[in-house]
């Protein structure tokens, strides 16, 4: 590690435009050591352009970015010999084999041939490739070929991994095997960028997350804080024995927002104990049973949809 | 110890540009249709100026070894730079450290050694079938790797319109190489051609290629020897510098 190496990102005024339209807009964070750092936003909010400035793949117009202490533009060789790869398309070589693929991206990173082969093979029997590991990708699933460019991302043994959203589309065993090794890699040293759709997995996975929208970062910090800092998007949720229209339900004193979810109600609020003592006397006074009664924090999908919305409105 | 990450840095390069030529030769150049076409689309043009006319098949080599030249190393490099779009292969290229350079010039060499490897083919068909000699084995080589650098080169030239669709840069690529054929010696010489055609294959790279192959194959050319080398190498430079450097500006297009 060098003496000036501080963060395993640390971003600065980074912007890009396509045109006329500013893609990213002078964002600035960074990402400690070791660290799993979420990247959350809607479609077209400017992950995946971040992303790419940040693997070296696309030029910033404006700032810089530091990959493991190095300048992404000026040491770029540097900084992409100490990053791991997975984009949001499985991108191996459909005409080689998994093999094959492994061996080229080893050989592009500069791994020696013998720990080359000897990498190869443990990270294809880690992802359960290693009985097909000679037949062309062209014939893997989309679970397996999402596992072979993680093994193609780990080749190198990098310091940081960045991933576009890797789970996206994939079978449950595939993206929980995913899932699980992202978080062993990060117990063993390794940072984590990862951009995300599903909230959910931001929620289990990040210490950190960061939400974009419009180019723009709107918040930075762990889900937890997160969670806490918007009570006003704390809910009641509650299913009753009969059918029940929503237009009542708002009527209630204290609720701000109902929505509908299955054979319940989720009832927004900012004080929980006022709407649930006014929701057991308004199934008292109609004869009401409930059957299940429970209080919600915020859900970071809550706060992901409020930012975003506050976002738009100004 | 600066000097020794720039020179780390220079010794990574060379090896990237050798795995990618590797690749693009396992993936793009060793396909049966490829090969066949190779060595079956000059050999077709060459019969069909061949029969009928009253001329040695013999004197037809050289035209026929530089059209071999000409068509196969610039053949697959225009079209390996949209099918990697296509697949976003190339953004994982561009990844890696490894500069566009390199991966230009990774394309660049797979084309060079694929064209002087099916170029052999009618060279063995002129000295083993039809007797013929080589007068200066030393222009001969010169005039070969020049030749299919310069053609290889002009292949990611033509690869640098940023489409994912390869037909459209074949069209282009075709519009482009096919003119050349016809005005720059392959099957009449350039002295024999009209004035007009003389001027206009001055601008064609591969008249320097017929007329070094002629020298040393049949002991007649047009133009100085050092100028047709010197003339292949400046194209080779032209090539390089506007290839590179329209692939560098249309790269953030592609991906």
């Amino acid at each position: 590690m060098t003496m000036r190496q501080k963060f395993a990102i640390k971003v600065e005024g980074l912007a890009k435009s396509y045109g006329n339209l500013l893609a990213v807009d002078h964002i600035s964070f960074h990402v400690e050591d070791h660290e799993i750092f979420g990247f959350l936003g809607p479609n077209g909010a400017g992950k995946t352009t971040t992303l790419r400035m940040l693997t070296g793949v696309l030029k910033p117009d404006e700032g810089k970015a530091e990959i493991m202490g190095h300048d992404i533009s000026r040491e770029s060789f540097y900084a992409k010999m100490a990053m791991g790869i997975v984009p949001e398309v499985a991108n191996a070589y459909i005409d080689l084999s998994a093999w094959n693929n492994l061996m080229l991206i080893g050989e592009l990173y500069g791994v020696p041939k013998q720990r080359r082969r000897g990498k190869a093979s443990e990270l294809l029997r880690m992802f359960e490739l290693y009985e097909r590991k000679d037949e062309k990708v062209k014939g893997f699933s989309k679970g397996m070929k999402q596992r072979l460019v993680l093994c193609m991302a780990l080749i190198n043994d990098p310091q940081i991994l960045f991933l576009d959203e890797p789970t996206a589309g994939l079978d449950v065993q595939s993206a929980r095997l995913i899932r699980n090794l992202i978080g062993e890699l990060n117990e063993g040293g390794v940072a984590v960028f990862l951009t995300t759709h599903n909230i959910e997995e931001a929620n289990q996975m990040c210490h950190r997350v960061a939400i974009i929208n419009y180019g723009r970062i709107v918040v930075i910090d762990s889900p937890e804080n997160l969670r806490q800092t918007f009570r006003s998007v704390q809910s009641v949720e509650v299913a009753f024995a009969r059918p029940l229209g929503i237009e009542t339900l708002r009527k209630i004193p204290g609720v701000d927002m109902v929505r509908k979810m299955g054979d319940k109600f989720r009832l927004y609020t900012d004080n929980q104990a006022k709407v649930i003592d006014n929701l057991v006397d308004y199934a008292r006074a109609k004869n009401l049973q409930i059957i299940t009664l429970s209080t919600l924090g915020p859900s970071l999908e809550d706060v992901f949809v409020k930012l975003t919305e506050d976002h738009e409105k100004l | 110890m600066k000097n020794y990450k720039v020179h780390n840095k220079l010794i990574h390069e060379l090896k990237g540009i050798w795995v990618i030529a590797k690749k693009d030769i396992h993936i793009y150049y060793l396909k049966a249709p490829v090969l066949i076409f190779g060595i079956v689309f000059p050999c077709f043009l060459f019969l069909a100026f061949a029969f009928g006319r009253e001329v040695d098949p013999a004197s037809l080599i050289p035209g026929l070894i530089g059209m071999t030249l000409f068509f196969t190393a610039s053949s697959v490099g225009p079209i390996i730079f949209p099918w990697e779009t296509r697949g976003k292969t190339l953004e994982r290229l561009v990844s890696c450290p490894v500069s566009i350079q390199s991966i230009l010039l990774g394309d660049v060499l797979a084309g060079f050694l694929f064209g002087i490897g099916i170029s052999l083919v009618p060279f063995l068909l002129g000295i083993l079938g039809l007797g013929m000699n080589v007068d200066n084995y030393l222009i001969l080589i010169l005039a070969i790797l020049l030749s299919a650098l310069c053609f290889s080169s002009l292949g990611v030239l033509l690869s640098s319109p940023p489409t994912d669709n390869p037909s459209n840069v074949m069209m282009l690529s075709n519009l482009v190489r096919l003119p050349l054929i016809f005005i720059s010696g392959i099957f009449i010489p350039i002295d024999q051609l009209p004035t007009g055609g003389q001027i206009t294959s001055l601008f064609s790279p591969l008249s320097y290629t017929t007329d070094l192959l002629r020298h040393t194959l049949q002991g007649s050319h047009c133009y100085p020897i050092a100028l047709d080398l010197l003339l292949l190498l400046v194209f080779t430079g032209v090539f390089l510098t506007f290839g590179i450097g329209l692939h560098k500006m249309s790269l953030a297009k592609r991906i």
